[in-house]
């Protein structure tokens, strides 16, 4: 069909737009010359130097602690939502709360960020906290938006997930958190490894939130980036984005590949016992 | 009753602590925030610390609430701030179209490709949009600007004759965009083609109506949520950027999340910044609503 074959190509050309300036910029930050436009020959001088700016490196370990704990809070606050939205029924508020939990998906993050400043500031004028702001703050914005997206994979995985197993095991007696542990985790397992991921790598990532409600002294990687890229290109930014790509990247394919290995074992093992079961009736 | 079966029964029970602390954390960080923001946009910027007056005084047994308009009428005023907000709604648009048609084709040949194939396409365009979105602007840099990459190609097939000025215009902010935001017009729109039952275009074709006519007749009209969803997603975001417009675009960009930030971060004037995200929000309040019903349908469509 002519209409496919159209299609086809503007996947493919859709790829190349995505995948070559990221490519060129990996291979730039192996150039030995300081202009960045001129090729002078491979070098590995830029990663060497990055080791021994110490601010970039305390940015790096300080984004790296807050996207750890956003994952972690993300994924656990992002999971109850999504189970309110697809296993509990009708609620007072459930459309407010539906709608909680998709808005952050777009909203603007300077909306986003300058009002979650402006509360930090009320909360500290009333209750005295957060007296500064820093790391718990960023990792409060952070939480906030990425339970959005945890919510989002969770809700679509526990919908589509077969719910005759959770029955049988109500039926049996099983308590509902002895359920949701015993049962539906293992069941949704990679939509969490998704989403924790995710998170991770949103938090890692972002810069308006962490500008409006850092403080003082609690510079992320982003905010380093930025302030180093409005001065325009130069080579030591592209070794750093550079490995931040090689890392998101390998950590992205790693969590694929064993998802989709567990995916079909998993089924694997499913199909085997619907084939038991087939025998010992026959 | 002993007191810590008392203080037991005051604990939420399962499915309320289920409901309540996702609700609570939502409407603390996220909701309240915004009635925060409605009410410092009526203060007046000031030289303290917070930067605002407060909109209620006690005084000799009076209590005065003292609303400020003035950045209102500033913003209806100025002409700087309207243009900003007609440049932000008129680029988030372009790009939203030129989202959908590179993003339409290529969901349609992933959602029609070989069921092996399916989750390595996906993944391939899933992976940009977990890395740093601030890097693969970055990366725009290099390549647009006057003795970037695309320039010396371009001098170097003899195409033009000087260097072409890409880089902080608006060109180069609408390339930057559809680069960002393709992925989520991409993945919403296969998540709904791929639902498609193909039988439906197989009586098409039995019925004489093949290729154009079966896709325009059958596979768009199907895919009315996912072409929504992913406009959304792209569309909402894109008018608030900051970064993009920021990095990639030049004095005739004119958005109102650039604006919004050179208000707060080098002017230091709280109140007007609040003011700026309230008429954004009053503008971006129906597609938001129109978002979170079509997300909300989906979702119950499926349950």
């Amino acid at each position: 069909m002519k209409n496919f074959r159209f299609s086809r190509f503007m996947l493919i050309a859709g790829l190349l737009f995505i995948y070559l300036p990221m490519l060129i910029l990996v291979i730039y930050s192996f150039n030995a010359s300081r202009l960045v436009t001129v090729w002078g020959g491979w070098s590995t001088k830029w990663y060497a130097g990055l080791l021994d700016n110490t601010q970039l490196m305390n940015a790096v370990l300080r984004s790296l602690e807050i996207a750890t704990y956003t994952a972690i809070a993300a994924t656990a606050l992002g999971t109850l939502a999504a189970l309110v939205l697809t296993r509990v029924g009708r609620f007072r508020g459930r459309t407010l709360f539906g709608g909680m939990v998709t808005a952050p998906l777009v909203m603007p993050e300077v909306i986003t960020g300058l009002s979650l400043l402006l509360l930090f500031v009320a909360m500290a004028q009333l209750i005295g906290w957060p007296m500064e702001r820093g790391v718990i703050t960023i990792w409060i914005a952070h939480t906030t938006f990425c339970t959005a997206y945890v919510s989002v994979v969770v809700s679509s995985r526990l919908r589509e997930i077969d719910r005759s197993m959770e029955e049988a095991a109500m039926d049996l007696g099983a308590k509902p958190w002895k359920v949701f542990f015993l049962i539906t985790v293992p069941m949704i397992a990679p939509s969490l490894a998704a989403g924790a991921m995710m998170s991770f790598a949103l938090s890692l990532d972002d810069l308006v939130l962490a500008s409006f409600v850092s403080g003082p002294g609690s510079t992320t990687l982003p905010m380093e980036i930025f302030s180093a890229v409005r001065m325009g290109v130069k080579p030591e930014i592209n070794a750093v984005a550079s490995l931040i790509l090689l890392f998101i990247s390998i950590a992205t394919f790693l969590l694929w590949f064993f998802t989709r290995r567990a995916e079909e074992s998993r089924k694997r093992a499913m199909a085997q016992i619907k084939e038991q079961e087939r025998a010992s009736q026959a | 009753m002993t007191i810590r079966e008392k203080l037991l029964g005051m604990l939420p029970k399962g499915r309320h602590a289920v409901i309540g602390v996702p609700f609570f954390w939502m409407l603390l960080f996220f909701l309240l925030p915004f009635a925060i923001i409605i009410k410092i946009s009526f203060a007046e910027a000031d030289i303290a610390i917070p930067p605002y007056t407060s909109l209620t005084e006690w005084a000799d047994s009076q209590l005065t609430v003292l609303l400020n308009f003035g950045n209102y009428v500033l913003l209806s005023e100025d002409q700087l701030y309207i243009a900003a907000y007609l440049g932000s709604l008129k680029i988030a648009l372009i790009s939203t179209v030129l989202c959908l048609l590179v993003g339409y084709p290529m969901a349609y040949a992933i959602a029609r490709s070989s069921k092996q194939m399916q989750p390595v396409w996906l993944l391939l365009i899933m992976m940009p949009t977990w890395t740093a979105l601030l890097i693969r602007v970055y990366a725009w840099m290099g390549i647009l600007s006057n003795n970037g990459l695309l320039n010396n190609a371009l001098l170097w097939l003899g195409v033009i004759n000087e260097p072409l000025q890409i880089l902080n215009t608006n060109i180069a902010v609408y390339i930057g965009i559809v680069y960002a935001y393709l992925p989520f017009m991409v993945l919403p729109l296969y998540a709904n083609l791929v639902k498609h039952d193909l039988s439906l275009l197989e009586a098409a074709s039995d019925l004489g109506a093949k290729g154009y006519t079966a896709f325009w007749k059958i596979t768009v009209p199907l895919s009315k949520s996912g072409v929504i969803a992913g406009c959304m997603l792209v569309f909402i975001p894109v008018v608030g950027e900051f970064v993009i417009p920021e990095l990639l675009g030049g004095p005739e960009t004119l958005m109102i999340g650039k604006v919004l930030w050179q208000e707060f971060f080098n002017n230091r004037d709280w109140p007007v910044a609040a003011s700026l995200a309230v008429i954004m929000l009053l503008i971006l309040i129906i597609p938001i609503i129109l978002f979170n019903r079509n997300q909300a349908g989906e979702m119950e469509g499926k349950a």
